[in-house]
C-alpha cells in the first residue's frame, strides 16, 4: 500500500511523500520486517512482550507497562521497554512478538518524525493513530504466522485539548477508549484492577499509583508478567503525554509508587 | 534529430554561471554563524510558513537561497537521505559531510548536463556533541563545496553582507547577541532600513538541548526579544 500521491504532472509524481515507510519500502525493501514473510516464524522461539496498560487522567494520557519479556516458558529479558515516546506528543506501548513490535515502534517514530520534517508539521493525533493501524494491518501476513504485534496508542490532542487513547488488534482494527484499556497476556488482570481503581480526573499523582498497581494485579495473576523488583531496581516503565509533551515518569516516583502498594498489601 | 548551434563549452559554462548568479542575487540573503552554543541561521523572509531554513536530521540544520520549488527539492532529498542512512546504520552515522558531498554531485550534474542550472546556494549545518565543534558547508549551484569558518551570508547581497559582518563577527556570542547582529547586518544592504521580528526567520542547532533533536526554530517573540 502506497499513500502517495501519484498525479503525474509533467511525468514527475505529484507532491513529496512524508511517509518514511513508503520510502524505505522503494529504497530499502530488504530493510523492512516484510523481507521476514517468508520465514517460518511460528517455528522460532520468539521473544514475546507481555502486560501493557493505558489511561486517561486530567492533564493527560499515561502509558505503562511491565519489564518482562518472555520464550516459551522462559524469560527472555527482565529489563525490557515497552513504552516508548513516539514523538513529543504521542507514545506507544507494545504487547505481543518483541522483535517485531520494537521495530514497529522504530518505523512508526521515524514515520512521524519525517513527515514533520518534510511537511514542517506535526500530523494530528487523530492522523498519527491512523497511520499506526495501517501499518499494523500491514503486518498482518505476520500475524498470521503467530508474530502478533498488539500496541496501545496515547497523546495528548493539541487541537482538542486533551488526552486521547487508542488500542489496537492484530489486523488493525483501531479503538478509542474513554478510561483505560490493556493489552497482553497479563490484560485480564490488569483491566479488572482498573476497573475498581479507575475515576474519571485521576490527579498525576493517583493515575502514576493505579496504573503501577494494576501491573502488579497482573504480575500476581499471570506468569508472563514481570513484577517489580526493588532488589534488583526492575520498575515498570510509565509514560505520561500532557500539554507540555511526553515525558518519563521518574524511576523514584514509580519506586515510591510500588512502595506504597506493596506496603498496602503486606498489612 | 534537432541540431544545435554550435556553442564552446567555456561560452555555455559562462552563461549557466552567469544565468544562475543573476537568480540567486535577486533574492533576499541567509546568515550562518556560530554562536556560543551552537550554530544560527537567519534570514530575511516575509513568508512565516514557506521556510528557507529547516531541520534535516538530529545535529544537521538546511539553509536555502534563490529559487523556493528549488532548494525545496533539496531540503526534502536531503531529509531522506538522512533519515534513510540513519535507519539503516545508526544515528549518529548521519553526517552533515556526506549531505554536502551528495547535494555537491547532484548540483554539479545538473550544472552540466541539464538546459538550466539550479538557482540556489545552500548551507549544510552540523553541531557534534560535547566537543563543541561546529561545521558549515556551503554548496553552490555548479556543486562547488566550501567548509565555512565562523559565518558566512548566502544569496540577495551576500558580498556586501559578508563585508559588514567581517567586521562585526566575534567568537562565542550568547544567542540574542548573534540573532541582534545577524538582524543588523541583513538590515544595512542594498539601503539601510527596519526589518521587523516579522520578517526574519531563525532556527538554531542548539547543542545544549537535552533532546536527540537539536534543531529548534526561534518563534517571532523570541527573535523580537533579542532584536530590542
Amino acid at each position: 500500500m502506497s499513500d502517495e500521491l501519484k498525479l503525474p504532472l509533467a511525468g514527475t509524481p505529484f507532491g513529496a511523500s512524508p511517509s518514511f515507510v513508503d520510502l524505505v519500502r522503494s529504497e530499502r525493501p530488504e530493510a523492512i520486517p516484510e523481507a521476514l514473510r517468508r520465514a517460518a516464524a511460528t517455528e522460532l522461539q520468539v521473544a514475546s512482550a507481555t502486560t501493557v496498560l493505558g489511561l486517561r487522567y486530567a492533564d493527560g494520557t499515561l502509558l505503562a507497562g511491565d519489564r518482562r519479556a518472555t520464550a516459551g516458558n522462559l524469560i527472555a529479558d527482565a529489563r525490557m521497554r515497552k513504552v516508548f515516546p513516539a514523538d513529543d506528543y504521542s507514545a506507544i506501548a507494545i504487547a505481543g512478538a518483541a522483535g517485531q513490535a520494537v521495530e514497529l515502534v522504530k518505523l512508526f517514530q521515524l514515520e512521524l518524525e519525517h513527515y514533520e520534517k518534510i511537511t514542517g508539521d506535526r500530523l494530528s493525533l487523530e492522523g498519527k493513530a491512523n497511520r499506526l493501524a495501517q501499518m499494523i494491518r500491514e503486518n498482518f501476513p505476520m500475524a498470521m504466522q503467530g508474530l502478533v504485534v498488539v500496541p496501545l496508542f496515547g497523546g495528548f490532542d493539541e487541537r482538542r485539548g486533551e488526552g486521547r487513547l487508542f488500542y489496537y488488534d492484530a489486523i488493525g482494527g483501531r479503538w478509542e477508549e474513554d478510561d483505560f484499556q490493556a493489552t497482553g497476556s497479563g490484560a485480564l488482570p490488569a483491566k479488572n484492577s482498573l476497573k475498581k481503581r479507575w475515576r474519571p480526573g485521576l490527579a498525576r499523582e493517583e493515575a502514576i499509583r493505579v496504573a503501577v498497581e494494576a501491573l502488579i494485579d497482573a504480575a500476581d495473576d499471570d506468569a508472563a508478567t514481570g513484577g517489580p523488583d526493588p532488589a534488583r531496581g526492575i520498575y515498570p516503565v510509565l509514560l505520561t503525554v500532557g500539554p507540555q509533551g511526553a515525558a518519563e515518569v521518574p524511576e523514584d516516583e514509580v519506586a515510591a509508587a510500588v512502595a506504597a502498594v506493596q506496603e498496602e498489601r503486606a498489612r | 534529430m534537432s541540431f544545435m548551434p554550435y556553442v564552446a563549452p567555456e561560452q555555455l559554462m559562462k552563461d549557466r554561471s552567469e544565468y544562475a548568479h543573476k537568480g540567486i542575487a535577486r533574492g533576499r540573503s541567509v546568515i550562518g554563524l556560530e554562536y556560543a552554543d551552537g550554530l544560527l541561521f537567519l534570514a530575511e523572509n516575509p513568508s512565516a510558513t514557506l521556510h528557507k531554513i529547516s531541520e534535516i536530521y538530529d545535529r544537521i540544520a538546511f539553509a536555502g537561497v534563490g529559487k523556493y520549488s528549488e532548494f525545496e527539492e533539496l531540503r526534502i532529498a536531503g531529509i531522506r537521505l538522512a533519515d534513510l542512512r540513519g535507519y539503516a546504520y545508526g544515528r549518529e552515522d548521519v553526517k552533515a559531510r556526506d549531505l554536502a558531498n551528495a547535494y555537491s554531485q547532484a548540483l554539479s550534474s545538473i550544472f552540466t548536463q541539464q538546459l538550466k542550472p539550479y538557482e540556489v546556494e545552500i548551507l549544510v549545518g552540523e553541531v557534534d556533541g560535547e566537543a563543541g565543534g561546529t561545521s558549515i558547508y556551503h554548496v553552490l549551484f555548479d556543486g562547488s563545496v566550501t567548509d565555512e569558518q565562523g559565518f558566512v551570508v548566502i544569496g540577495g547581497q551576500a558580498e556586501r553582507l559578508t563585508e559588514a559582518l567581517r567586521t562585526r563577527y566575534e567568537p562565542g556570542w550568547d544567542l540574542a547577541t548573534a540573532v541582534r547582529t545577524a538582524i543588523g547586518v541583513l538590515a544595512s544592504a542594498p539601503e539601510p532600513r527596519d526589518l521587523p521580528a516579522e520578517q526574519i526567520e531563525a532556527g538554531v542547532l542548539d547543542r545544549t538541548r537535552p533532546q536527540r533533536r537539536k534543531f529548534r526554530r526561534l518563534a517571532p517573540e523570541e527573535i523580537e526579544r533579542a532584536a530590542s
